[in-house]
């Protein structure tokens, strides 16, 4: 316990976030059912918004919203970085969306092959 | 089996990088020169206290427009391909009994529980998501998590009343017309203020209050309420049975 605490926070969230790329990399590749590749799909992009949060973080920082909590003055030494959290709200959607047209595309395909196993289509494989 | 060796070979390559990465890493102790700028002016400059919106609505809202047009296109995109058409005769009985099949899974009904907390609970889970919208230049949220959590209401109505019917045609009018006006608030940025989506088009306001910050909050409601039912719209095509079109 003691170790985790002296590492910085922005540390544990990055190693969680490029740990979360790598499982999802190795679902993606390793499975052949399409559900779980695209589950393996959705861990990798939590783990890159993980990693974005984790750089945008400043020690001791907190929320970027400038009320009675963080006074206007002392704003700039107590907030953390705005920018990445507004990416990272950007990749969120984005992501979402990818995975609802991958989804739909498996349904698609279970509907004319009644199978979610990516090596029944082979068809457009080199 | 040279397939399961490469598969090893990328993954050990990769965890390399990021090995790397993870131990030459030093935690910032200040803001980036673009952050202590967005985080030095922007409330003077906009009005609003939340950094976050103020960045994306404003500083960013071309990225911001650009994603909701993602959103629209991926809504699109999964109402084409899960969308029912009629098929020749010859598919027909197949497609019937595959309908068959399908409804006896699906028609049991939701129990008691859901039902009622679904009846109580919707209500605020939709006042929820306006209240997300409303504050986003104030509190965490905004248009994005406000529609979100406007999706999640439909979502519960689906589990619940699975028979329920949700007006395409409302989804439709709705979502085109606060697309439209999104894009007519940066036009008027335009002419009116210093830019395309320029908040300045309206009074900055008193800082902090409900109505303030120019037009973060309009800009809100329509991203809101095009996420919110853009959502709703995704997640009523992914039911089993279809209520035909619109």
């Amino acid at each position: 316990m003691s170790i985790l605490a002296d590492l910085p926070i922005s540390l544990i969230v990055l190693c969680s976030g490029l740990g979360l790329v790598l499982i999802g990399l190795w679902g993606m590749l390793t499975q052949r059912n399409m559900i779980r590749m695209i589950v393996g799909f959705s861990l990798t992009d939590t783990g890159v918004h993980m990693v974005m949060v984790s750089i945008g973080y400043v020690t001791g920082g907190t929320a970027p919203i400038i009320n009675d909590a963080v006074p206007m003055a002392d704003a700039v030494n107590r907030v953390v970085d705005p920018v990445p959290s507004a990416l990272v709200l950007t990749a969120i959607v984005i992501g979402l969306g990818v995975t609802a047209v991958m989804l739909s595309y498996a349904v698609r395909i279970y509907k004319a092959r009644k199978t979610l196993m990516i090596d029944e289509c082979t068809e457009s494989k080199w | 089996m040279i397939k399961r060796i490469f598969i090893f070979l990328i993954l050990a390559l990769m965890a390399m990088i990021f090995f790397n990465l993870a131990t030459n890493y030093s935690e910032n102790t200040e803001l980036s020169r673009l952050g202590h700028y967005y985080v030095e002016t922007g409330p003077e400059e906009l009005g609003a206290p939340n950094l976050v919106t103020a960045v994306v609505v404003t500083y960013r809202g071309l990225d911001t427009l650009g994603e909701v047009t993602v959103l629209f296109i991926s809504a699109a995109g999964v109402g084409l391909l899960l969308r029912r058409t009629r098929r020749k005769d010859d598919d027909e009985d197949l497609e019937q009994g595959d309908r068959a099949e399908e409804t006896a899974g699906t028609h049991k009904p939701a129990s008691e529980i859901v039902e009622t907390a679904t009846e109580l609970l919707l209500p605020m889970v939709i006042l929820f998501g306006i209240y997300v919208f409303l504050n986003g230049h104030l509190s965490p949220g905004g248009g994005f998590q406000g529609g979100a959590i406007i999706a999640s209401g439909t979502m519960f109505l689906l589990l619940a009343l699975p028979e329920s019917h949700i007006s395409r045609l409302m989804i439709a009018i709705i979502e085109s017309l606060s697309g439209f006006s999104y894009v007519i608030v940066g036009v008027l940025g335009v002419i009116m203020a210093g830019g395309f989506l320029d908040n300045r088009i309206m009074d900055l306001g008193t800082y902090g209050s409900l109505f303030s910050a120019g037009a973060i909050p309009l800009i809100y409601v329509f991203v809101g309420l095009k996420v919110g039912f853009e959502l709703s719209a995704v997640l009523d095509r992914f039911r089993k049975e279809d209520t035909g079109p619109l």
